[in-house]
């Protein structure tokens, strides 16, 4: 890795610049990891303390694909991911192609659209939530007059859509704003090539710019993956809990319900290893992108 | 524009207008509940139309509270948001700043060891380590504390990447003048650097004041005590915490409250937002 040309020399003074953010990085980063990779491998004590904890070596590992709830889990996992990947990414590419093709508007358009974002997770879920409350909401009064009978409460589809939804619509400014950027950064020339041959318009969006905007749209299928299965605890928490019958418990819920309420130690020690193992996997081919990006 | 498509630019208009109203909606109607008396949600269905409550449910929230389901006014919750938000960025902020100036204008042993162990956090996020995470600020004394509610949350290995490209940017010329002129590494610093690092600082303020304010999980972990309460968690206590049906038009005011400093951040630094989200990406 370079430095500068020329560099400063002195005996202490880069560890004391570094101390503080290695400090917090070893005690609240490292440390606690590494702790779960050790926990992951014992049974734990009894609360009073008269069986100590015994090595199980991987046994909580094990255990966790044996257990029929987890690998539910890990299902709802994939379906609420992928939903929640696909409508946010869809929806903010077509908000983005059609913003793009205007020219006064684009800034009006834009900031109607990027505000979300600063919705916290779990206050995206409250308003969905609301909106969908069977006894008072407008959705399901106006589902009813289509003869569906909406309740979250009680149908596992209906809870699962309700959190893809409020998990989605908090991610669309960012998907749309990257978008945006990407869309402005083909050259005009190729398009009105492509015109002047002839290619109607949905001819050259198909062929030309999304083929263009293949590395936007890979950066954000990574970005949007661990966007819905990491930051949405606030979207179940505030909202499901899990439910009903555990049909949006997501992982990284799934590991606070049996580390904080189940009081399970050693399996949900075992569960942040898998997870991390995701993250590790995750971030790993989101910058080995970035390396090929720079170069192509 | 490639051709004259009038009727093209008419329906995306029509699919903007109509995708806006549909992204606007929730927060539409949160506005309006806020705006009700209690009896509205006893019957029927939620109107879409202000109704005559505004003041009254706003300055409950914001004097009263719920004492009975155990949330403290929005006052105090909102001041505690604040502090936690300026903390975590401003924390994050200095220690990825000096981070990024030691690894980029020094050599020095083991600096590429720092270096994967700043990137490491970038794998480890709070939701997935969470249970030792809260064992270790337990352990430490940090529970119900500003302390707690912050220092954990403060390394980023985003921010001190883009800190380090914009060094790398930063043309060899100025610090060997600098050198020639007698100022050391800290002066460096302080009268070259950090003066030129104030658009970045001022886009990563943005982004980092936004993640800070809407931290859901952490607070909701390690602060018991109702005078440590955020707000984005004292929302969760209001709409599961009583028994009866939650009173939406308080809630809905909370709401209200909550996102607004995060929006009004976003609308009026909404340049600074879009540098700093598409930067810190990279």
């Amino acid at each position: 890795m370079q430095t500068k040309r020329t560099t400063f020399s002195n005996a202490w003074l880069p560890y004391a610049l570094l101390a503080p953010q290695v400090i917090v990085t070893l005690v609240f980063f490292i440390w606690p990891a590494s702790q779960a990779l050790w926990q992951s491998l014992f049974r734990q004590g009894d609360a009073f303390g008269i069986r100590p904890p015994s090595f199980v070596g991987l046994e909580n590992f094990a255990a966790l694909f044996r257990d029929s709830h987890y690998i539910d889990s890990l299902q709802v996992t994939l379906v609420f991911s992928v939903g929640t990947t696909v409508l946010a990414m869809s929806v903010s590419l077509l908000f983005a192609v059609m913003v793009n093709r205007m020219i006064r508007s684009r800034d009006t358009y834009t900031t109607f659209l990027v505000w979300p974002y600063a919705i916290a997770p779990a206050i995206a879920g409250v308003l969905w939530w609301f909106i969908f409350n069977p006894s008072i909401g407008i959705l399901p009064y106006v589902l009813e007059g289509v003869g569906y009978d909406w309740n979250h409460r009680s149908s596992n589809t209906d809870a699962m859509i309700l959190v893809i939804l409020a998990a989605a619509w908090k991610q669309i400014s960012y998907n749309f704003l990257f978008f945006l950027a990407g869309l402005q950064s083909i050259p005009q020339s190729l398009i009105e090539a492509a015109a002047i041959d002839g290619a109607s318009r949905s001819k050259r969006f198909w062929t030309i710019i999304l083929p263009l905007l293949s590395p936007v749209t890979f950066f954000l299928l990574v970005v949007n993956i661990v966007y819905a299965m990491f930051d949405t605890f606030g979207v179940i928490h505030a909202t499901t809990e899990g439910g009903p019958a555990q049909a949006t418990n997501i992982l990284v819920y799934k590991v606070y319900r049996d580390g904080f309420v189940n009081l399970n130690m050693g399996s949900s020690a075992a569960q942040s290893v898998i997870l991390m193992a995701i993250v590790i996997v995750l971030t790993v081919i989101q910058f080995r992108y970035i390396e090929r990006r720079v170069n192509y | 524009m490639v051709e004259n498509d009038r009727w093209g630019m008419l329906l995306s208009h029509l699919v903007l207008i109509l995708g806006v109203a549909i992204v606007v909606f929730p927060v539409y109607v949160a506005v309006i509940a806020s705006t009700h008396p209690p009896g509205t949600f006893v019957r029927g269905v939620m109107p879409l139309l202000p109704g005559p409550n505004a003041l009254e449910n706003y300055r409950i929230v914001i004097s009263e509270g719920r004492s009975t389901a155990g949330t403290p006014p929005i006052g105090g919750m909102l001041w505690n948001s604040f502090v936690m938000a300026m903390a975590i960025t401003i924390g994050k902020l200095s220690i990825s700043i000096l981070s990024a100036f030691a690894i980029v204008y020094f050599r020095f042993r083991f600096r590429m060891f720092f270096f994967w162990v700043i990137f490491l956090t970038l794998m480890l996020p709070v939701e997935v380590r969470i249970v030792p995470t809260f064992e270790v600020v337990a352990d430490l004394g940090m529970l119900n504390s500003f302390a707690g509610l912050s220092i954990p949350l403060i390394a980023s290995a985003t921010a001190t990447f883009l800190f380090r490209q914009f060094f790398m940017t930063v043309p060899e010329e100025l610090m060997e003048a600098a050198r020639v002129d007698g100022a050391g590494p800290m002066k460096f610093f302080r009268d070259i650097l950090l003066p030129l690092s104030v658009t970045n600082i001022a886009a990563l303020f943005v982004i980092m004041f936004i993640y800070g304010w809407n931290q859901y999980l952490w607070p909701l972990l390690i602060t018991t005590d109702p005078e440590f309460y955020t707000i984005v968690m004292g929302i969760q206590r209001m709409v599961t915490g009583g028994e009866s049906e939650p009173l939406w038009h308080l809630v809905m005011a909370t709401v209200v409250l909550a996102a607004l400093p995060p929006v009004l951040v976003i609308l009026f630094m909404q340049r600074l937002f879009v540098k700093g989200l598409t930067e810190t990406e990279k």
